[in-house]
């Protein structure tokens, strides 16, 4: 037992060096190993080295073995297999599968403690029956986090990669809080009902609520916010360990628990800042409503001049300094290495070429940067917004591609629209503006874009990918 | 005085919520926006701790309990997709950061 405190010790220090080491971007890597190792001596430490209350060693070697086997198997091939336009799904897929976990342990314990109840019941009196509120307590707070964490995040996940659209009616949000004010206060009977049948009914009737919440919490927010709800629910999911820890007296679940609740928390308000939203703004989501503005825009759109690949390719040659602004069009297109292809032609050219990265352009914070890293696009030539915004008065053209909010300036002009007063890259502040999309369509969040009719802006319509390659050929050909 | 029994008993574990609540916002605090993404990924894969819970349920579910059987099974399997995939995406994502120092 002596050596076993000693592995959830250890674990416990690695996962705060991690976590201190993935915040910087130098460390980040060992960070992650670090915490890998940690995770690793706990999960083996527990293995052979646990002893129930009883001094009882685990059994079932088979099964635990098995299920590690083919979860680790599974998380590796979709882990290794997944683009990395991606990731932020597979994040979220995770996540939703560490709450399930947690909801599944909650389920089982509360069997566990039926039976013992039962048990007791059998040699006392009805009435002399003492429940350890405490212990129940644990375990309805575990399922009921976990459920949403688990339910939110398939829906989260869903939405980032298009198979569930926004959702939202009339009424939401009191339906949402109706659920909630249900759980709880089923929960609260539950407590205090000494009834074993009925127990149970209720403790299935809140596993079935928490799954509906978390679906319903997570429905009507715009899929341009899913990085924020993701999270959340990941701070939620820590927790919702963390009662893991308590129930088993564990102190490596509840500090790892506790420790992703925390910083999981920060990260989300982090995140909601750097769009210059608060999080009650994301969650209660003006984004819902902008159906409306986006549609009514859409016969307002003045007149878009097009530009062709020839033409683009001679005013990008000719140009003295290049931004271009990468967004999810970049992303989806997989075309971040034809894209540092370009830049290395125009560079031989003598033209200056630089990334104007927008904190939250493509589907996560920090995802174009990923991109370009990928791509070997050198770390010195992403700019981030602000130093990006001061360049823009000096810079020839812009190249937007697949960008759209984050380029948009109603932000900064139409306090009507549903992204006002986020900081957008001023990008209408440059000679030249040309803008790589597919088609009209308006962006996540579902908003007009003036910029596109501007008089500096041309559009370059088609796929990013397929845009670039012909703006290489044309630059090589020329 | 049931509320102050509740905290005398428990003294160690509050303790420990209360100072890992601040250790895990001082550690991350000041995060750039690049690694909003990695670090979100990495805390993920910690949060895979459950998986320990995971395992007790499971080593400790009797032969004839087949719901504690199948259901810690199904909890063992999505811990450790929790875990190892956490880590393995985080890594992944953390390798595109890393090449670009000799590039230089």
């Amino acid at each position: 037992m002596n050596i076993l405190t000693l592995c959830y010790l250890l674990a416990s220090i690695t996962f705060i060096i991690g976590l201190k080491m993935l915040s910087g971007p130098a460390s980040a890597r060992k960070g992650n190993l670090v915490a890998a190792a940690g995770m690793s001596v706990a999960v083996l430490g527990t293995i052979f080295l646990y002893r129930d209350d009883a001094g009882q060693r685990l059994g079932n070697y088979g099964w635990i073995f098995g299920g590690i086997c083919i979860g680790g198997l599974i998380g590796t091939l979709a882990a290794k297999r997944v683009k990395m336009t991606a990731m932020p799904e597979m994040v979220s897929m995770f996540n939703g599968m560490g709450g399930l976990c947690a909801a599944l342990i909650a389920i089982v314990e509360f069997d566990h403690f039926r039976r013992h109840a039962i048990i007791v019941m059998e040699g006392t009196t009805a009435s002399g029956m003492l429940i350890p509120v405490g212990l129940l307590i644990i375990i309805l707070l575990g399922l009921i986090i976990g459920s949403v964490s688990f339910s939110g995040s398939m829906i989260a996940w869903g939405k980032l990669n298009g198979k569930i659209k926004d959702r939202s009616f009339k009424g939401q949000h009191l339906l949402n809080l109706l659920v909630l004010l249900a759980i709880v206060a089923g929960a609260v009977y539950l407590l205090f009902c000494f009834d074993l049948s009925l127990m149970g009914t209720l403790f299935y009737l809140i596993l079935g609520l928490a799954l509906l919440y978390g679906v319903l919490f997570v429905l009507p927010i715009g899929g341009a916010d899913m990085p924020v709800v993701i999270s959340l629910l990941n701070s939620f999911t820590g927790v919702a360990a963390a009662c893991g820890g308590f129930l088993y007296d564990n102190k490596v679940m509840l500090t790892g628990g506790i420790l992703v609740g925390a910083a999981g928390t920060l990260l989300t308000v982090l995140m909601c800042r750097a769009m210059n939203r608060s999080l009650a703004n994301v969650l209660i989501g003006s984004f819902g409503g902008g159906n409306t503005v986006a549609k009514s825009g859409e016969q307002e759109q003045g007149a878009i001049k097009e530009i062709s690949i020839s033409d683009t390719a001679v005013v990008m040659g000719y140009a003295n300094r290049v931004l271009i602004v990468p967004g999810y069009g970049l992303a989806v297109a997989q075309a971040q290495h034809v894209c540092h292809e370009l830049e290395r032609l125009l560079e031989q050219r003598g033209v200056e070429v630089l990334y104007a990265i927008h904190p939250v352009a493509g589907r996560m914070p920090g995802h174009m940067n990923v991109l370009l890293a990928e791509a070997d696009v050198p770390y010195e030539k992403l700019l981030e917004m602000e130093q990006a915004n001061e360049l823009f008065p000096q810079t020839d053209v812009v190249l937007v591609l697949g960008a759209n909010d984050v380029v948009n300036p109603a932000a900064k002009t139409d306090p009507a629209s549903p992204i006002y007063g986020m900081p957008v890259l001023e990008v209408e502040q440059a000679k030249t503006v040309i803008v790589n999309k597919r088609s009209m369509k308006p962006g996540y969040a579902g908003i007009d874009n003036a910029l596109f009719s501007g008089a500096k802006t041309s559009m370059l319509f088609g796929d990013a990918k397929k845009v670039l390659q012909d703006l290489v050929t044309e630059l090589k050909n020329s | 005085m049931g509320f102050f029994n509740w905290i005398t008993e428990n003294q160690q574990i509050i303790y420990i919520v209360v100072l890992m609540i601040f250790v895990g916002i001082e550690v991350i605090g000041r995060v750039p926006s690049v690694l909003h993404t990695p670090l979100m990924s990495g805390a993920n894969a910690i949060h895979g701790v459950v998986i320990i819970g995971a395992i007790i349920v499971m080593g400790r579910a009797e032969p004839d309990n087949y719901l504690a059987l199948i259901l810690g099974f199904l909890a063992v399997i999505v811990g450790t997709l929790n875990v190892v995939g956490g880590f393995v995406v985080t890594d992944r994502m953390l390798e595109m950061f890393k090449r670009r120092k000799p590039k230089h």
